[in-house]
């Protein structure tokens, strides 16, 4: 076990594209770190620095107190899950386990007990002397696990583990990380794409967009106070609304409704004197005005232009004709493989499950005048939110 | 293609096969027969139509006892150990030489590594005869003429392309992954390649093998002209340096035998290594 640091470390490829730029991380000892962003942000790339399968083109990568910026892989004392699994075909789930500590030249009946030991943290006792090729997808990520965590190494590296399960194992698998995780208290970075699991598996999750470090924060940190408008986007699903605002005196006006902002959000928005402004209020932080009661906040009517029942909730999407374009939110939206709602000023909020909202019908709403983000437009930073002074 | 084939696609299949099959093996059949006769009904024809000179009249094992006779003085017995010899050597060399080859072109990015391919290609459509003159007179300075070595380099010149190009096909369908996963997993570059790379790409390797072998094993050009003794000539050599009871006859049965002797090590080297050549290795290696 040991802490990871990162200090400026830099992937330079050959035809001088920059994968990862000055990225700084310290990872805690035990510590559970999400690297999280669309496709070609740079974390696939950062994980396998560490990993010491990809040269480190500039900075130092340390693990515990050593620079491991030289050494091979083997001398880095890591485990890596693949996303792909990566089990030897030409062995036993057990021979696949025992591989790692082969090559450490364990004692064999030590590795029979350490196999053994895994394989019962992981439910793949009955399973030992089966071939990868007879396994099911959720059993063959189990054994990429097992075969991770038998050595007891300094760190896990898991890139993307869960991404070819599908939907219902990938929850069990999740939780069953998260289970081992707290279990063995390994220091691990856990690269993934997507949001979800960097904020349910996370002790804290750094956001990376075209090889920078965006944030680094606990989930709630990063949900409550995005620094920029894409890991605002990026975090909560549905994602984020923007708008555009103009803010005179102390109203912010949205498309829908005005807002009365603080003091203490007038004078943080005066001092960036940002040129234009985007507003940006998350799906949740509105509701039906009808089961709001007498809460303070603007409440005004909207047409819903399509409903989605959830069960225990309702998505109600509804229609402005105020469009915003940002280049941080076309990323996002580009990977994805859409446009991002805020361009075709398309609005959801979600709404309790009890309200009456019906299609093509007017509602009235109600929003959280504490939960309104605002953000510079050509920067993409956040200047002032509403809950803060 | 439906489950269900009809009685006449059945029919017409049926009778292709049984076609291709005999065209196949009826020279095949012939020198068996052939082998089998004694020297006097080799060359006559007797007048019993087409059945009667396949199966021969008086069937005898005299041809390969001949064969044998005189052990290690005799025709055969030495050629033969020759050819095992030279074509097992050449084919370890060739292997292990083209796996180390394969590996870095599949997996690695270095310079001229086009150049590499290309040339190999090109040795591969070189004319062989073309090379027979010098080899001779450099075997005959170097003092490699008539010896193994003297067949077996030249052998790896010309097999070695082959191997290289069918090897590199099969390193490239391993993925990567799985050597980075036993790099982390604490081996070296060459324990990852050992462990996990050849054992994977072994059906390649035997086909690749069988390739080689059989090239050597068939080769008559170098070894006409770069043996003068039994001290190295091989099988496909010593066929020509047969000679029948007298200078009049041509030793038809012998050769005969001889041939049916030599296409035996083929058919087992092919049997045994089949299966794992079809056998699909890689399958459950990533998710599929």
């Amino acid at each position: 076990m040991a802490e990871i640091t990162l200090d400026k470390v830099t992937k330079r490829f050959p035809d001088g594209t920059e994968a990862v730029k000055q990225l700084d991380l310290d990872i805690a000892d035990g510590e559970f770190l999400i690297l999280v962003g669309p496709s070609g942000c740079g974390k696939s790339t950062a994980l396998r620095m560490i990993a010491g399968l990809e040269d480190i083109s500039d900075g130092e990568l340390r693990i515990g107190e050593n620079v491991v910026n030289g050494k091979a892989p083997k001398d880095r004392d890591i485990a890596m899950v693949f996303q792909n699994y990566a089990l030897y075909p030409h062995m036993t789930v057990r021979e696949n386990m025992a591989f790692p500590l082969k090559m450490a030249k364990v004692e064999q009946s030590k590795i029979d007990e350490m196999v053994e030991n895994a394989a019962q943290i992981l439910d793949l006792t009955e399973h030992l002397d089966r071939k990868p090729s007879n396994l099911s997808g959720g059993q063959r990520q189990r054994v990429a696990m097992g075969r991770a965590i038998v050595r007891e190494p300094k760190a896990f590296l898991m890139d993307e583990p869960l991404s070819n399960l599908d939907a219902k194992l990938r929850v069990q698998m999740r939780a069953e990380v998260s289970r081992i995780q707290n279990r063995l208290e390994t220091t691990t970075v856990y690269v993934t794409h997507d949001q979800t699991e960097a904020m349910t598996l996370g002790d804290r999750v750094a956001v990376m967009r075209k090889g920078e470090l965006q944030q680094v924060g606990s989930p709630q940190e990063l949900y409550d106070h995005p620094v920029n408008l894409f890991v605002a986007g990026f975090i909560g699903s549905p994602s984020m609304n923007f708008m555009p605002v103009e803010v005179s005196g102390r109203t912010a006006k949205l498309p829908f409704c005005e807002v009365e902002i603080s003091e203490a959000t007038v004078s943080s928005l005066e001092s960036h004197s940002a040129q234009n402004l985007m507003a940006g209020v998350r799906p949740e932080h509105f509701e039906d005005a009808k089961l709001i009661g007498d809460q303070e906040g603007p409440r005004f009517e909207v047409e819903v232009s399509i409903l989605e029942s959830m069960g225990s909730e309702l998505y109600v999407y509804f229609d402005t004709d105020a469009e915003v374009r940002a280049e941080q939110l076309d990323e996002l939206a580009a990977d994805t493989g859409g446009e991002s709602a805020s361009e075709s000023g398309q609005i959801v909020a979600r709404l309790d499950a009890t309200s009456e909202a019906k299609r093509g019908e007017r509602i009235e709403l109600w929003m959280d005048p504490t939960k309104l983000h605002f953000f510079d437009l050509e920067s993409g930073e956040r200047v002032a939110a509403a809950d803060e002074g | 293609m439906t489950e269900q084939r009809t009685a006449q696609e059945r029919i017409i299949w049926l009778l292709g096969i049984v076609v291709v099959i005999f065209y196949a093996l009826f020279p095949v059949l012939w020198i068996i027969s052939l082998s089998l006769k004694t020297p006097a009904t080799v060359t006559v024809t007797p007048n019993e139509g087409f059945w009667g000179t396949l199966v021969p009249s008086e069937a005898t094992f005299k041809n390969y006892e001949a064969l044998f006779t005189d052990g290690l003085d005799g025709p055969f017995l030495k050629p033969l150990i020759n050819s095992i010899g030279i074509a097992l050597i050449a084919t370890v060399i060739a292997i292990v030489l083209a796996s180390f080859a394969a590996y870095a072109i599949a997996r690695l990015d270095f310079p001229g590594k086009t150049a590499v391919l290309g040339g190999a290609l090109a040795i591969a459509m070189f004319p062989a005869i073309s090379t027979v003159g010098p080899l001779f007179d450099m075997w005959r300075a170097l003092g490699l003429y008539d010896t193994w070595a003297g067949l077996i380099i030249p052998y790896l010149s010309f097999s070695l392309p082959l191997a290289i190009y069918t090897l590199v096909a099969f390193f490239r369908e391993i993925p990567w992954e799985l050597e980075q996963a036993a790099q982390v997993d604490g081996a070296t570059p060459f324990q990852a390649f050992r462990k996990v790379i050849v054992p994977l790409a072994t059906p390649g390797m035997f086909t690749a093998a069988i390739l080689v072998f059989i090239f050597a094993w068939n080769d008559f050009l170098f070894a006409i002209s770069l043996t003068s003794s039994d001290a190295s000539r091989t099988v496909p050599a010593a066929l020509a340096f047969f000679t029948g009871d007298s200078q009049f006859t041509q030793p038809f049965a012998n050769i005969a035998a001889a041939a049916v002797i030599v296409t035996i090590p083929i058919i087992i080297f092919v049997l045994i290594f089949q299966r794992r050549i079809v056998a699909g290795l890689t399958s459950g290696a990533v998710k599929g």
